[in-house]
C-alpha cells in the first residue's frame, strides 16, 4: 500500500506572462512561460517591443551621422558601438587612423567595458537580493560616466568617434582623473568579490544554473564573456586584434562550467584585465592628431576650426553637403569587435554614395538571448532573473 | 587549411553552385546560388568554419547583383581565426532558400529576422514567424521599395481604450 504523501502531486499547467514591463527584465522583453508548480517547462521569448528600424535609418544617414544612432543600441557601453561602427566604415573606405586615436579608442572601450560589467554584475546581484554589491557597482559606474562626460561632453549618447578619428582629443590632465577612478575600481572589484564569491546564498542561486555546454555555445553563436565562461578560448581582442590591441599585455578570462556563477566570475576578471589595459594605454599614449586630414574629404574638421577659421568652415561644408562628402568604393566590409556583451559587428554595404546601401549590426544581445528558452527549461521560476541577468540583454540592441 | 585552398576545393566539387569569388578589403566573398546554400555551408563547416557569426540579407534592387536578394553568411573558424562571407542569391519571385538551422541553432532567430524584414522564406525552418514586427503586420520593411516613413501602419495599430480619460472629457 502506498501512502498518500508518496503519490506524485498533480497540478495543472499554468501560463505565466513575464514582462514586457517587469522589474527583472531591465528592458522591454516578454517571456511566456509554462509552469508546472514552480518549474518552467517551456519558455517562449517574444521580442521586438523596442524595434525602431535602426538598420533602415542607416540607409538614409551618412557615415558620420549614423554614429549618433549607434549610441542608442547598447546604451550601457555606447563608446564600444561608436568605435565598432567607425572601424567598419574605415575598413570599407580604406582609411588608416593615427596611433593616438587608436589608443584613446582602446582606453574608452575598456572604460565602457568596466562600467558595463560592473552594472551587469550589480543588476544580477540586485535581482537575486544582494543590494550592497549593486550599490557599489552603480556608484563606480557614475564615476566612469563622469569620465565620459569630461571627454565627450555627454554621459550616455557619447557619439565620440568620427570616421577617421575622434570628435575631440582628451583634455589635459585626463590621465590623473582616470587613474584615480581606476584605483577605486580595483578596490571595489575586490569588495564585490569578497561580498559575493563565498556567499552561501549567492552560490546556491547561481551555481549549476543555466549551464551552456561548449558545443551549444558554438551552435547558438554565443560570444563574449558567455562563451568564455563555457570554456571557449576566443577573444577578438587577442585572436583578431583591431585598434592595436596587440600592443597591450592582458590575459583572457576563461571558466569551464558555463553556469551563471562562472559568467559572473569571467566578468569580474575582465574588469581587472580592463584596468590593466587602461593603465597601459595611458602610459604609452602617443602624441599626435586624433583625426585624419580633413582636406581628404573623409573626416569632419575639429569644431574649434569650424567656428574660428574659414578653412575649417569650408571643409565642414565640403563633407556635410548632400552632393559632396565621402565617396567610398563599391563593396562591403564586416568588422567584428569585442564589445562587453560579445561579438559586435557592423556590416556595411556601399554602392559608392555618401550614405551606405545597407548597414547591419550583428547584435550580441539578440544572438546570446536566443539560447534562453533552452537554459530555463527545467529550472525554477526564480532562476529566470538570474539567467536573464547573466545574459545581459540590452533591449535597445536586441530589437534595434 | 587556408581559405583560398578551401574555396578552390569547393569550386571543384560544386562547379554549378558557385557564381563568383571576389575579394574586397582583405576578405573573401563567396557568391553561390540560393538553392545550393545548405550543401556549400555543410561542406564549409566540415572544413573548419565552425561558427556562424552573422546571417543577414541585402536587397539588391538598385545595387545590382546576380539576383534581387542576397543572404549573407559570415563564417568564422575558431582554429585559424579566418573569416569568410558567403552570399546566396535568390530571385525576386517567391524568394526562398534552404534553412541552415540544422547546422547552427543560431540561424533560428536570425532567419526569422530576415523573414520578418525581407520576406525571404527559409525551407525547413521549424518556426518561421515574425520576430520584430507584430504578427499581423503587412509588408517587409527593409526592402528597398518600402518607404522609410512606413505605409501609415502606425496609425492603424490597435490602441487600448482608457475609459477614465473618456469620462473626464466633456462632450
Amino acid at each position: 500500500m502506498t501512502r498518500v504523501s508518496e503519490l506524485p502531486l498533480e497540478t495543472d499547467k499554468m501560463v505565466l506572462n513575464f514582462g514586457p514591463q517587469h522589474p527583472a527584465t531591465h528592458g522591454t522583453l516578454r517571456i511566456i512561460m509554462e509552469l508546472e508548480g514552480e518549474t518552467v517547462t517551456k519558455a517562449t521569448p517574444e521580442i521586438g517591443y523596442l524595434h525602431s528600424g535602426f538598420e533602415k535609418l542607416g540607409e538614409d544617414l551618412d557615415f558620420n551621422q549614423y554614429i549618433t544612432i549607434t549610441d542608442r543600441m547598447n546604451y550601457l557601453s555606447p563608446l564600444c558601438n561608436n568605435v565598432a561602427y567607425a572601424l567598419a566604415a574605415e575598413k570599407l573606405i580604406g582609411i588608416e587612423v593615427s596611433q593616438r586615436t587608436e589608443y584613446i579608442r582602446v582606453l574608452m572601450c575598456e572604460l565602457s567595458r568596466i562600467a558595463d560589467h560592473l552594472l551587469n554584475v550589480g543588476m544580477l546581484a540586485v535581482d537575486l537580493g544582494a543590494m550592497t554589491a549593486f550599490l557599489y557597482g552603480f556608484k563606480l559606474r557614475e564615476d566612469i560616466y563622469d569620465l565620459f562626460e569630461i571627454a565627450t561632453g555627454t554621459r550616455l549618447t557619447t557619439s565620440y568617434t568620427l570616421v577617421g578619428g575622434l570628435m575631440r582629443d582628451i583634455p589635459d590632465g585626463y590621465e590623473r582623473t582616470v587613474l584615480k577612478v581606476l584605483d577605486e575600481v580595483d578596490k571595489v572589484t575586490n569588495d564585490i568579490e569578497t561580498l559575493l564569491n563565498k556567499n552561501r546564498i549567492w552560490q546556491n542561486r547561481t551555481k549549476n544554473i543555466g549551464i551552456i555546454s561548449k558545443d551549444d555555445a558554438i551552435s547558438y553563436g554565443i560570444s563574449g564573456p558567455m562563451a568564455r565562461a563555457s570554456g571557449i578560448e576566443w577573444d577578438i581582442r587577442v585572436n583578431e586584434p583591431y585598434s592595436r590591441y596587440n600592443d597591450f599585455d592582458f590575459d583572457v578570462a576563461i571558466a569551464l562550467n558555463g553556469d551563471v556563477f562562472d559568467r559572473y566570475l569571467v566578468r569580474m576578471e575582465e574588469v581587472r584585465q580592463s584596468i590593466k589595459i587602461c593603465r597601459q594605454s595611458l602610459e604609452k599614449m602617443p602624441a599626435g592628431d586624433v583625426i585624419v586630414d580633413p582636406g581628404l574629404g573623409y573626416s569632419l574638421p575639429p569644431k574649434d576650426e569650424v567656428y574660428n577659421s574659414i578653412e575649417g568652415l569650408i571643409y565642414h561644408f565640403e563633407v556635410t553637403m548632400p552632393n559632396r562628402g565621402m565617396a567610398p568604393p563599391v563593396g562591403e566590409a564586416y568588422v567584428p569587435t569585442e564589445s562587453p556583451n560579445g561579438e559586435l559587428g557592423f556590416y556595411i554595404v556601399s554602392d559608392g554614395n555618401r550614405t551606405p546601401y545597407r548597414v547591419r549590426t550583428r547584435p550580441p544581445s539578440l544572438i546570446n538571448y536566443s539560447i534562453f528558452s533552452k537554459l530555463i527549461e527545467g529550472h525554477m521560476l526564480s532562476d529566470a532573473p538570474a539567467i536573464i541577468g547573466s545574459i545581459n540583454v540590452i533591449a535597445g540592441e536586441l530589437d534595434r | 587549411m587556408p581559405t583560398a585552398t578551401i574555396l578552390s576545393k569547393i569550386e571543384e566539387s560544386f562547379p554549378e553552385a558557385i557564381l563568383d569569388i571576389t575579394e574586397f578589403a582583405g576578405g573573401h566573398i563567396f557568391h553561390v546560388k540560393g538553392r545550393d546554400i545548405l550543401m556549400v555551408l555543410t561542406e564549409l563547416k566540415a572544413d573548419g568554419f565552425n561558427f556562424l557569426a552573422d546571417l543577414t540579407a541585402i536587397d539588391n534592387l538598385t545595387l545590382g547583383g546576380f539576383e534581387r536578394f542576397a543572404v549573407s553568411y559570415h563564417l568564422l573558424s575558431h582554429k585559424t581565426a579566418e573569416r569568410l562571407t558567403v552570399k546566396a542569391y535568390i530571385p525576386e519571385e517567391k524568394p526562398s532558400l534552404p534553412s541552415v538551422e540544422s547546422l547552427w541553432k543560431t540561424a533560428d532567430w536570425q532567419e526569422r529576422e530576415v523573414f520578418d524584414l525581407y520576406g525571404i522564406k527559409f525551407e525547413g525552418h521549424p518556426n518561421l514567424i515574425r520576430i520584430m514586427n507584430p504578427d499581423d503586420f503587412e509588408g517587409y520593411p527593409l526592402r528597398k521599395d518600402y518607404p522609410r516613413l512606413g505605409r501609415k501602419e502606425r496609425g492603424d495599430f490597435p490602441v487600448i481604450d482608457r475609459p477614465i480619460q473618456k469620462k473626464k472629457r466633456p462632450e
